[in-house]
């Protein structure tokens, strides 16, 4: 349970200048909030609301709506099989089962050393390289039974690390440009006078 | 069998190992649009370009861009561009490809699209899931920044633009365009009724608002470069251009086409040896789905349509997002009618009685013949309730929802039940799949629902 | 046709544009407004079209799809949503064709696929919209054999509302109203689809002011109302509309009792005054009426306690003291205080009483409001206020004071065009909807509001168009002189300027008219002091309670030790009641009918719904029966008597003449001639640096008697305590919660501390009447303005 560190606030601070209104960098700060702890926590809500001047009801309405979004901890590596019907056509369920079978839980479930959950999901956009799954968000294709066990292998022995961060980092890379808002409207008015 | 051809226009750099840097896009001549469009040419030149291009929107309603952009009432400022990277569509994969190969296309496009426009601001909403997608395009926009690609007097010239990149958390309703207005207002996804919320004229913050597909935009530094006709020339005169396709499932090569748009037939995707080469272990087509989950199905007789909009538009389906799924005549038509129409129960936003209600009792209708529960009456049943999410139960469909997704949830069962209705009265008499079809399910059970 | 109407000519050759739309409802032809939802017209024109989602007070969602119908247009026939649709001309519309009907029976079906069905037990059966729909537009019997889905049953989402989600159809009602209406998005859908909920927050309930309203409107019996569950079934309920006198807003409500007991209000829409809503104190008082604690018999002091008597003993007692103290002193001995929880016509009869025996020091305020003179400035309707382009609020919080004035007041700043200028010592509720919200320390708001109005920008948004002050007593601990004078700067600035005045208590404003007001005698203020000082020997309390309720506490005790008679008109034994020497039980609210006078001076009626407690009479009856124990005949003896003279004495009572006239809307009583504020701004003296100016308003649930005597508001009160900057009390040296010392005027109280900057630097804020130490020890009322030393014990 964990209010955004300084660091983040800055973060924070930076996105919401991205924006005409603060309410519009709710999801990316939620998203901060799941990087710095795995999961979006309690307090990280009630803090995310003072910085945008909402109300934390609010906050958890459009959190609860998003699937990404975990309120309890989850394993540091979350794997997301594809079902949908384009994995389903090539063995989705087998592969689903196996990975419940070989760590042991079921979807939805978390192994009991924190390390890893699994989660059944829709499409990943990755049809043409069915069975696919994410780990983390980070895509493997054509995964057979050998090649899941093969990574949980490779994920225990930290052999992913630099490909796979922690669950809740998503993207390494981040936009850098803060934009100065307020004269978006009437500078666009005024390059069109120019023309 | 000849299969027509065409250049690679958005694909063109999938092969250059760095085609994803400003390095290596500028080295294969990117960004020369955008400097063409800034120096030499009016913004109404541009929008003229868009339109004689005709180019189809390729998110999944194939409304033409350019028409669309004319909509923009004049003179109402701050306005928008929006560009729809949330890419969920099952069977879908093509906006993902060219996010993560080609980022500095698809932000020229957004650029070029802005001035045309006159847009000061463009949001580019990215699937959440998509963490590479998301590196890849804050990399470039960095860069972009950074050369005076986007930002203030861009290349010189007196138009500036600011593109934010935003991105989702995990809610296929989203890429519906209204819905996806309300996430990056920072609401739950939830869609707006249209009219009176048109985004064209109260779109995001109630502003005027174009919102675009990822591979519409990728397609316009092209469209720019070489003239809109050039562009139309490539394919057929009712659906121009190139286009993507994704194909999936029974075949032996799936993959990501982009093929001449409006002439290529489904037979020529499925079987020629560029394309998929055949399906998988020398089987026929059982059915296909045309153009994503939410399209109604198509069968063998529909094997040599063209990929042309209007012809499939007349044949009762869609080519939607350019997601074609092939069956093969081992596949369990059941399971598979389920598995779409679960996937819409799990991603109803909630916001109508028949789609929230609705799918989801579908869904538990099939669950139940699948697990060897069905009753002879829950055939009529699944069309009763189809009827009341879509009255009619016809294409295009009639709706008492919001949005097409509620209706979505009835094309499977529609397709599904009425060409094989046989295997779902298998299902409820035996409680298994018929002879020679395939359970998709390890062992007997689904461990989920 | 009357002679003023225009003349009747022939078109004119260029048809005036038409003003309306031409549709066809179930093949009748109908003239509807342009813009008007298709399920108003339907409506309007007698099609009912079932809904749920859809609430004319609130922006339309189209989310339960309950109200479709088939619409014929140029491109042919569609099925739409009524509520969402407008109406366009030559529309054909069918709200019964198959496919309406259709689609109506399928959406009803899906909607009750997950509800529990648990009606019998339900506490909005027999007035469900659900249940109704479903018999008269539903398919008859669910086909649906799935597990239903399951939540724990109903969870207390606040104090007083409870949410079954069960029930729950998810129509977004309570949701839309807690952040578009009331402003407080305590509660959201949570999760998506099919496990779409209504939640609070963890630990953050539902703390609204106006949560009940979530309660009527919730159109199944998903969300209900602590006070009101398990109390009665609809099918007992009788019911009779009346209105709101808990402040001066004058909600109208309907009071709905079962077995002569009230059992619950419900908000009534007047397009006027509150559009259905109501606010909780208003809506769930009515347990105060039927208190354990009520008192249906007189009482009289023997051997020094209050003891039961007779009517007759009671009126004779109390005769004998008044004629006592006149026959001695003269009738200037005798003060009438109070008179504004009653009735118009009980405080007509009052003043005749005292007309009759010469008594002219008589206030129906106890020295926490204003000047009656305010009463006579040009006036404004809440509506002319809303409509307004510019509001310039001199207010308490109305969120606390007046909360459905707030709501109305916020919808016009968030919804139309009006801009809300606030002149306050601390943010109220308003302030975040507000175009400019300005601080100021009591004393010098007309300064500061002369200032401000000579700015470029403001005085541009006073030329915009019309301006209305919205006046109250925002400081009780500040001379209400000051909020004159700054309402006289604004008149100043903009001659044309209307007022609408804001005190809170139910009736001042009627009582006033009907003359209880010191125009020629002394106010509370003055007539404590003469009893203080022994010149006042006998005071009647209709209703009031002065050692609770006057700021300067200490003044009302002196009077009270030295005063000789204490007569009380009353429905409890208060604290000043319990001096008394006579005292004498009124009827209480919902046990007499009359009419009252809210803020804006509309009269309109209340209604009786249950037999009194005990033997208890309506106040006007006291007095005529008074009145003749000392000789004196008021010539009443019926309430229509009553009416009549009143309405026909009393000029701006006259258009209630008409007993049609003060139902539901009700009616404007006549302004008198309009009077100007001429005297110039002034400000206090200023503050000595390291002093704190005190400031003192109240906040909703206080320990006021219809508050506390009401079980499920009483434990809202909070304890008190002073509100600090958090900048002041740092330098104070004072953490949160620490108490400090509050001295002013040779008195001092200790009090925790609260942080809050939504107070000024420099003033201290105190919530009036709350649990704990009384601030009013400090107050004195012919002090301007309060300085006090503040320091941490
Ligand atoms: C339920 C639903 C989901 C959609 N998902 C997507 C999507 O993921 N990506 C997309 O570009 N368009 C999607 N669309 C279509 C968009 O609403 C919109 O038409 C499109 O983004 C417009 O871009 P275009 O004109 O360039 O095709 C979806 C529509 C619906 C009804
Ligand atoms: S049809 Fe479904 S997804 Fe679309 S708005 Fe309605 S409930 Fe949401
Ligand atoms: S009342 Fe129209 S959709 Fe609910």
């Amino acid at each position: 349970m964990s209010r955004l560190t300084d660091e983040r606030v800055k973060t924070a601070q930076e996105i919401i200048g991205r924006f005409p209104r603060k309410k519009s960098a709710l999801i990316p700060l939620l998203h901060l909030a799941q990087e710095q702890d795995g999961y979006v926590a309690q307090d990280a809500m009630v803090h995310i609301a003072e910085l945008l001047d909402l109300a934390p009801a609010e906050v958890y309405g459009t959190a609860s709506f998003y699937e990404m979004f975990k309120f309890h901890p989850v394993g540091k590596y979350c794997i997301n099989v594809c079902t949908n019907i384009s994995c389903q056509l090539v063995g989705a369920w087998n592969l689903l089962h196996h990975a419940e079978e070989h760590l042991g839980i079921k979807s939805g479930g978390t192994t009991d050393d924190g390390l890893f959950s699994i989660e059944d999901v829709e499409c990943i956009a990755a049809c043409t390289e069915a069975p696919a799954l994410q780990v983390n968000y980070r895509y493997r294709y054509k995964v057979t039974p050998e090649a899941f066990d093969a990574m949980i292998t490779d994920l225990q022995n930290g052999k992913l690390t630099g490909e796979v961060p922690p669950h809740g980092t998503l993207a390494t890379v981040r936009q850098e440009t803060t934009t100065a808002w307020s004269n978006r409207g009437s500078e666009a008015q005024a390059q069109v006078d120019a023309r | 069998m000849s299969v027509p051809t065409g250049p690679r226009i958005i694909t063109s750099r999938f092969d250059v190992a760095d085609g994803h840097t400003y390095a290596g896009y500028v080295r294969t001549g990117g960004y020369a649009s955008l400097r063409k469009a800034l120096s030499s040419m009016t913004p109404q030149q541009v929008h003229d370009e868009v339109k004689a291009a005709e180019i189809q929107g390729r998110g999944g309603a194939g409304f033409p861009a350019g028409t669309k952009w004319g909509f923009l009432p004049a003179d109402v400022h701050p306005r928008y561009l929006v560009i729809n990277g949330d890419e969920s569509e099952p069977g879908t994969y093509k906006d993902r490809m060219l996010m993560e190969l080609d980022p500095h296309q698809l932000i020229e496009g957004i650029v070029i699209a802005c001035y045309a426009l006159n847009a000061a601001q463009a949001f580019l909403y990215v699937r959440g899931e998509m963490a590479l997608a998301q590196e890849r395009l804050a990399q470039a926009l960095n860069e972009a920044y950074a050369n005076n690609m986007v930002g203030k007097n861009i290349c010189g010239s007196n138009f500036s633009v600011d593109v934010t990149l935003t991105w989702g958390a995990g809610a296929y309703i989203v890429g519906e365009e209204t819905a996806l207005i309300e996430s990056l207002e920072g609401e739950r996804g939830m869609p707006r009724l249209k009219p009176p919320f048109f985004p064209a004229v109260k779109g995001l913050y109630m502003q005027p608002t174009i919102v675009n597909n990822v591979e519409t935009l990728a397609n316009v530094p092209y469209i720019v470069g070489k003239g809109g006709s050039e562009f139309k020339s490539l394919g057929a005169p009712t659906s121009t251009g190139m286009r993507m396709f994704a194909v999936s499932g029974h075949v032996n090569k799936p993959g990501v086409f982009e093929v001449p748009n409006g002439v290529t037939t489904f037979r020529m995707l499925f079987e020629a040896p560029e394309y998929c080469g055949g399906v998988r272990n020398g089987g026929k087509v059982k059915a296909f789905i045309p153009g994503g989950a939410s399209a109604m199905w198509f069968f063998p007789e529909h094997l040599d349509m063209a990929l042309d909009k209007p012809t499939v538009d007349k044949a009762g389906s869609m080519l939607g997002s350019g997601a074609i799924v092939v069956m093969d005549d081992t596949t369990d038509m059941v399971a598979a009618c389920w598995r779409i129409v679960r996937f819409f129960a799990r991603e109803s936003c909630g916001k109508c009685t028949p789609c929230r209600e609705g799918t989801t009792w579908l869904e538990r209708v099939l669950k139940r013949m699948l697990d060897g529960h069905g009753r002879p009456e829950d055939i009529d049943l699944l069309f009763e309730v189809s009827e009341s999410i879509s009255p009619g139960i016809a294409w295009p469909p009639r709706q008492t929802t919001i949005c097409p997704l509620g209706p979505s949830a009835v094309s499977p069962i529609a397709s599904a039940v009425r060409r094989f209705r046989h295997e779902f009265e298998h299902y409820i008499e035996h409680g298994r799949p018929i002879n020679g079809v395939e359970s998709p399910f390890h062992a007997n059970a689904v461990s989920h629902a | 046709m009357t002679d003023t109407a225009a003349p009747k000519t022939t078109a004119p050759a260029t048809a005036a544009p038409k003003t309306t739309v031409s549709v066809t409802i179930n093949g009748r032809a109908v003239e509807a407004k342009p813009g008007q939802l298709l399920i108003d017209a339907c409506e309007h024109s007698g099609a009912f079209v079932p809904h749920f989602c859809y609430h004319p007070r609130m922006s339309p969602v189209g989310m339960c799809r309950q109200c479709i119908v088939e619409v014929e247009g140029p491109r042919g026939k569609a099925l739409v949503v009524s509520c969402m649709t407008p109406v366009a001309e030559g529309q054909v519309v069918s709200t019964t064709s198959e496919p309406a009907k259709r689609a109506q029976e399928g959406v009803l079906e899906l909607l009750l696929a997950n509800h529990p069905l648990d009606c019998p037990v339900c506490d909005k059966g027999g007035e469900c919209p659900l249940q109704d729909q479903a018999f008269s537009h539903g398919p008859g019997e669910s086909r649906y054999v799935e597990e239903k889905r399951h939540y724990e049953k109903p969870i207390p989402i606040s104090d007083l509302v409870y949410l079954d989600r069960e029930r729950c159809i998810l129509c977004d009602r309570c949701t839309r109203f807690a952040s578009e209406v009331a402003g407080d998005p305590l509660i959201s859908f949570t999760s998506r689809g099919n496990n779409t909920q209504v939640m609070t927050f963890p630990d953050e309930p539902f703390s609204s002011y106006f949560s009940g309203n979530t309660v009527q409107i919730c159109p199944v019996g998903a969300l209900t109302a602590s006070p009101y569950r398990f109390k009665a079934r609809p099918w007992d309920l009788e019911q009779v509309e009346t209105t709101c006198t808990t402040c001066s807003v004058g909600c109208r409500t309907v009071v709905q009792s079962s077995r002569d007991e009230i059992v619950r209000y419900q908000g009534v829409d007047v397009e006027s005054v509150n559009w259905g809503w109501l606010c909780d104190r208003g809506r769930f008082n009515f347990e105060s009426v039927n208190s354990k604690n009520r008192i249906g018999t007189p009482l009289v002091r023997k051997d020094g306690s209050l003891t039961e008597t007779t009517w007759a003993s009671a009126l004779d007692a109390a005769g004998r003291t008044l004629r006592v103290v006149i026959n001695d002193k003269g009738a200037g001995a005798v003060g009438i205080i109070g008179g504004a929880r009653g009735t118009n016509e009980d405080a007509y009869a009052w003043a005749r009483f005292a007309d009759a025996l010469g008594i002219t020091a008589r206030d129906a305020q106890l020295g926490d409001g204003l000047p009656a003179e305010v009463f006579s400035l040009p006036q404004a309707t809440i509506a002319e206020t809303c409509a307004s382009s510019t509001i310039i609020l001199l207010a308490p919080d109305l969120k606390e004071e007046l909360p459905v004035l707030y709501l109305r007041l916020r919808d016009a700043a968030e919804k139309r065009k009006t801009r809300i200028i606030e002149f306050s010592s601390r943010a109220s509720g308003l302030s975040d909807y507000a175009w400019k919200s300005i601080r100021h320390e009591p004393g010098d708001q007309p300064r500061v509001v002369s200032e401000a109005l000579a700015s470029a920008e403001i005085a541009a948004q006073l030329a915009r168009g019309n301006v209305t002050v919205v006046v109250g007593r925002g400081n009780l601990a500040e001379s209400p002189e000051f909020a004159l004078l700054a309402v006289g700067a604004v008149m100043n600035a903009k001659p044309d300027t209307r007022v609408l005045p804001v005190v809170r208590r139910g009736n001042v404003r009627g009582a006033a008219t009907a003359g209880l007001s010191p125009s020629a005698g002394g106010d509370t203020n003055s007539i404590l002091a003469a009893a203080a000082a022994g010149k006042v020997e006998c005071i009647v309390l209709l209703g009031a309670d002065p050692l609770v309720d006057m700021p300067d506490a200490d003044l009302a005790r002196r009077a009270f030790a030295s005063v000789k008679h204490i007569i009380a008109v009353d429905t409890f034994v208060t604290e000043s009641a319990r001096h008394a020497e006579v005292f004498l039980p009124a009827a209480a609210y919902a046990e007499k009918v009359g009419t009252t006078t809210n803020c804006e001076g509309r009269i309109s009626d209340i209604a009786q719904k249950i037999t009194t407690a005990g033997t208890a009479r309506p106040d006007w009856m006291i007095a005529a029966e008074l009145a003749l124990e000392l000789g004196t005949d008021l010539g009443i003896s019926s309430y229509a008597e009553l009416h009549d003279a009143m309405t026909a004495n009393v000029p701006a009572f006259s258009p209630a003449a008409d007993a049609k006239a003060v139902r539901h809307e009700g009616v404007v009583a006549v302004h008198p001639s309009p009077v100007r504020i001429t005297a110039t701004p002034k400000a206090a003296a200023p503050r000595l640096s390291h002093h704190f100016r005190l400031l003192v308003s109240r906040v909703l649930y206080d320990r006021a008697t219809g508050t506390a005597e009401s079980p499920s508001l009483a434990p809202l009160a909070r304890d008190a305590a002073v509100h600090l900057h958090p900048g002041d009390a740092q330098r104070l040296g004072v953490p949160a919660g620490a108490d400090v010392r509050i001295a002013a005027n040779g008195a001092a109280v200790v009090l925790p501390v609260v942080l809050d900057d939504s107070v000024a630097r420099g003033v201290a804020f105190v919530p009036f009447n709350q649990r704990g130490s009384d601030i009013r020890q400090v107050i004195r009322h012919d002090v301007p303005v309060t300085d006090a030393v503040v320091e941490a014990v």
